[in-house]
């Protein structure tokens, strides 16, 4: 029983992890430095809440959450494809406005600066009570193949091997003709959909909005695309293990074992193991973060 | 490179903009040469439903009822929190107040800086000397101290009495000596209503962002519920959200904190440890306005109204008349010294 406490608790840890990392596994097999996963889950929860809010309808949030991550996207891309702007740089500008525009239309639409009122979510209330009860929501089935079909996507497409020309020698991949600009466009604004999915889940599970409320996860996905060296699946792993660690956290801290800060290490150590090179070569998309073509 | 210069500067423009557009500002004030208190809010600024909302309170009352000027400030992210204080302190108001333990510092240094303005800091952090006292704040700085270890005593014996199970639960935020002041007095209060009871403490993580975590503190409570919990006390600001969303899906109680939380999850919340920032800040310019007012560390307990637990027409229900009773009697042995609250764990 216990077992599969920890199961449903690490699944449900994980989805917003597998959402996010997938959208920063796509733009950077395109050549896109994802540094702004936190500002598009961010932004994805909170339009999510605003949809969900003004609509009454989950449904409608999940639309609204992922306009948001796309529009948040287009800003990204415009301003790293088209204008050629540092990647990481526009990363952290990306997560700083998010964090302020959020807050700014939640005081104005919700006259708090703290959190939003009680929205609708999925599953009627009462059947999440039971262990497995989160699998009425729509969105833990789409986290769960989410990783799989962009396996399938960056593999055995052809779309997939254009991202993957363009990530790595997008002047190559123009010489054949390959819209390199056109790929990343739509790769960063995939990204941003994904990842927004991520906040959307956060927000609807929360049946709210909080001020920064995702609290760094942005960045845990980085780290399990990374830790899965840029593959989908690998990464989706990484993601399930970072889960699996911090359940272990919730559950071992109350047992008070092992002091609560080593197991908060577990993800970032495990990255600073896997791009040191320990666990197999790890070489990112030779053009990741490029900005000359 | 031209366009995107453009493009930036277009950015910037809006931005600025907004900062105009933002809700801050003074409040209604009565006109004639009066009491200049300048308030400067923590992140998160007004609405934030506790902290923030209570100096607000607290600084209006003392508006209404002395009329005192009141100006308040709003800082974004970042370091323009010490700008606040001085320019309100540059300005030559009577009285500067900083909003959360995070203006210590900046507080200390201005208060020496300005010695003719008086200070006072919300949750000011007392710094121990090597002596292992504490220092004294400057004298014309007023650090406002809460007791939450004899509120969350109190709310410790409520859970203990009405959770019907020997286990309770504790979600803190961020895993530091402040949050540990709140777990050490509501264990007490467990320990002292129900020898043989289990405290569950649990915290979200060990940095900031850890009082802003809802999801974490949902499988926290979720874990907590599920091991036989019945109430939790939360101490872990947004966090905290997240526990009463648990305590709504498995029907089960949560604790709030800091302010009363009662609407967050109406009928799944047994009551708030309040912290009456209010009070403390309308006593601190009251005093200034009486000219009776020193520096020096201000400690708002039970005794002096400064902290306490929520019971009201919302959640009188929930509450029986004998734990009531039992409650203040337990309030009433805290005022009269017969009860010692540790502030430690």
């Amino acid at each position: 029983m216990s077992l599969l406490l920890f199961l449903a608790q690490t699944v449900r840890i994980a989805i917003p992890y597998l959402f996010a990392a997938a959208g920063g596994a796509l733009a950077e097999r395109a050549g896109i430095v994802s540094l702004t996963l936190e500002g598009f889950m961010l932004g994805g929860a909170f339009g999510a809440v605003l949809g969900a809010h003004y609509a009454g309808s989950a449904w409608i949030g999940v639309v609204t959450g992922v306009s948001a991550g796309l529009a948040l996207a287009l800003v990204h891309a415009l301003c790293t494809i088209r204008y050629k702007a540092d990647h990481v740089v526009m990363g952290v500008a990306i997560n700083l406005f998010t964090v302020g525009i959020t807050r700014f239309f939640l005081q104005l639409a919700f006259g708090s600066s703290s959190n939003s009122p009680r929205v609708v979510g999925f599953g009627a209330d009462g059947t999440a009570a039971s262990t497995f009860g989160f699998l009425l929501n729509p969105l833990v089935w789409l986290g769960i193949i989410v990783m799989p079909a962009l396996w399938w996507l960056v593999q055995k497409t052809t779309f997939g091997l254009r991202v993957r020309a363009v990530g790595e020698h997008p002047q190559a991949a123009a010489s054949v003709g390959v819209p390199v600009s056109r790929v990343r466009y739509v790769a960063v604004l995939a990204s941003g959909a994904l990842a927004a999915l991520g906040g959307v889940y956060l927000a609807l599970d929360q049946h709210q909005f909080t001020d920064s409320m995702t609290a760094g996860r942005g960045f845990i996905a980085l780290a399990a695309v990374i830790f899965g060296r840029w593959d989908p699946l690998r990464a989706g792993v990484a993601c399930l293990l970072f889960a699996a660690a911090e359940t272990l956290q919730i559950q071992l801290q109350a047992a008070q074992l092992i002091p609560s800060q080593f197991v908060a290490m577990i993800p970032y150590v495990l990255t600073i193991v896997a791009v040191a090179g320990v666990v197999g070569r790890s070489t990112p998309p030779a053009a990741l973060g490029r900005t000359t073509d | 490179m031209r366009k995107l210069f453009g493009f930036i500067g277009a950015l910037l423009a809006v931005h600025v903009a907004l900062l105009f557009v933002h809700p801050s500002g003074a409040a209604a004030v009565p006109t004639g040469h009066a009491l200049e208190v300048g308030v400067v809010f923590d992140l998160g600024g007004r609405g934030d439903k506790s902290f923030n909302d209570g100096a607000y309170i607290g600084a209006m009352r003392a508006a209404k009822e002395l009329g005192a000027r009141v100006r308040f400030v709003e800082p974004g992210e970042g370091s323009d929190r010490e700008a606040g204080l001085r320019l309100l302190a540059a300005e030559g108001m009577d009285l500067v107040v900083g909003v959360g333990f995070i203006f210590t510092d900046d507080l200390t240094e201005l208060a020496k800086e300005y010695p003719t303005v008086a200070f006072a800091g919300v949750d000011y952090a007392v710094t121990i000397g090597p002596d292992g006292n504490p220092v004294a704040p400057p004298k014309n700085l007023a650090a406002l101290k809460f007791r939450e270890e004899q509120g969350s005593f109190l709310v410790g014996a409520l859970a203990a009495l009405v959770g019907d199970s020997k286990k309770v639960g504790f979600v803190g935020g961020m895993d530091s000596p402040l949050i540990h002041k709140f777990e050490a007095g509501y264990r007490a209060g467990v320990k002292q209503v129900c020898a043989d009871c289990t405290v569950i403490a649990q915290y979200a993580g060990v940095t900031p962002e850890a009082f802003r975590n809802p999801g974490r503190g949902k499988e926290l409570a979720l874990s907590q519920y599920q091991q036989g919990v019945n109430v939790i006390y939360h101490a872990s600001g947004s966090t905290g959200l997240g526990v009463f969303e648990a305590a709504r899906t498995l029907k089960k109680f949560g604790i709030g904190v800091d302010a009363d939380q009662y609407k967050e999850a109406p009928g799944f919340v047994l009551s708030s440890m309040v912290k009456r920032v209010d009070n403390a800040v309308f006593d601190v310019i009251r005093r200034v306005n009486a000219k009776t007012f020193t520096g020096g560390i201000y400690s708002f307990g039970l005794a002096e109204d400064g902290v306490g637990y929520v019971y009201d027409e919302h959640n009188k229900a929930l509450i029986p008349d004998a734990v009531r009773q039992r409650l203040e009697a337990l309030k009433a042995d805290i005022v009269a010294g017969r009860i010692t609250v540790p502030a430690t764990r």
